[in-house]
């Protein structure tokens, strides 16, 4: 890959990473914490993974449309950092829940991405 | 929140984003591409710095935290990685990439929250 062309992918994922951030940290302000959990993160994360494989099952894994929608938006709109410190912060309040909140994303998150992969293979009329 | 610090730190995350996306290149040519081993490094390290922030400079938490490391990390293409992997065979690399990662992140996230408070 020539240094222009991944330059001009690297724009085309922060362009999109911006709106994905954007959406989340919107989400974050209507939807507030519930009982310590990040409710918003959570939320994103697995709506995102959701479409995400809706997204890889229409869209080849390195067009520009997959690019700016897939890696930037949906890359931008979930995120794991917030989620390990969140899952560390409600650990030292309740460690089942800290416990149920880190493995319970995960489970759903996969569940949402096969969903998502089954969604977008199927033929819409 | 004012909308100025939100559209601040949306395109931070779009930074961190771009961030993410060469990183994830740079580590596929030196690892390959059979393991997400980029994502991997992005999610650790950012997990890690995030911990940071929040213990050292929590009133930058929201700008670099939530929007920069937020767009730098992400969660859908673990998953969508972890069940790739799955469904080509890899059922180790599938399970290192969801429960390892998110074992490895959590105590990264702990031992950056306890340097960032003692600093």
């Amino acid at each position: 890959m020539s240094a222009r062309t991944l330059l001009r992918r690297a724009m085309l994922v922060s362009a999109g990473g911006a709106l994905g951030t954007g959406a989340r940290l919107a989400l974050g302000v209507i939807v507030p914490e519930s009982a310590g959990i990040p409710l918003a993160v959570l939320i994103a994360n697995v709506a995102g993974a959701l479409l995400l494989g809706i997204l890889a099952s229409r869209l080849p894994g390195s067009s520009d449309a997959r690019l700016f929608l897939g890696t930037g938006v949906l890359g931008g709109f979930t995120t794991y950092s917030a989620l390990a410190v969140g899952a560390t912060g409600l650990w030292m309040q309740t460690p089942a829940l800290a416990a149920g909140y880190a493995v319970g994303s995960v489970v759903l998150g996969l569940a949402a991405a096969a969903l998502g992969l089954r969604l977008g293979r199927r033929r819409v009329a | 929140m004012s909308l100025i610090l939100l559209l601040v730190a949306a395109a931070l995350g779009g930074l961190g984003a771009g961030v993410r996306y060469l990183v994830d290149v740079a580590v596929a040519q030196v690892a390959g591409a059979r393991f997400p081993w980029g994502v991997m490094l992005v999610n650790l390290t950012g997990s890690f710095a995030l911990g940071v922030i929040v213990g050292a400079l929590p009133g930058a938490a929201f700008v670099l935290g939530a929007g920069f490391l937020g767009g730098y990390t992400t969660f859908s293409t673990t998953m969508l990685d972890t069940v790739a992997l799955w469904r080509d065979g890899e059922r180790a690399a599938s399970v290192a990439n969801a429960m390892g990662m998110l074992l490895a992140g959590v105590l990264l996230a702990a031992a950056g929250l306890a340097i960032g408070a003692a600093l």
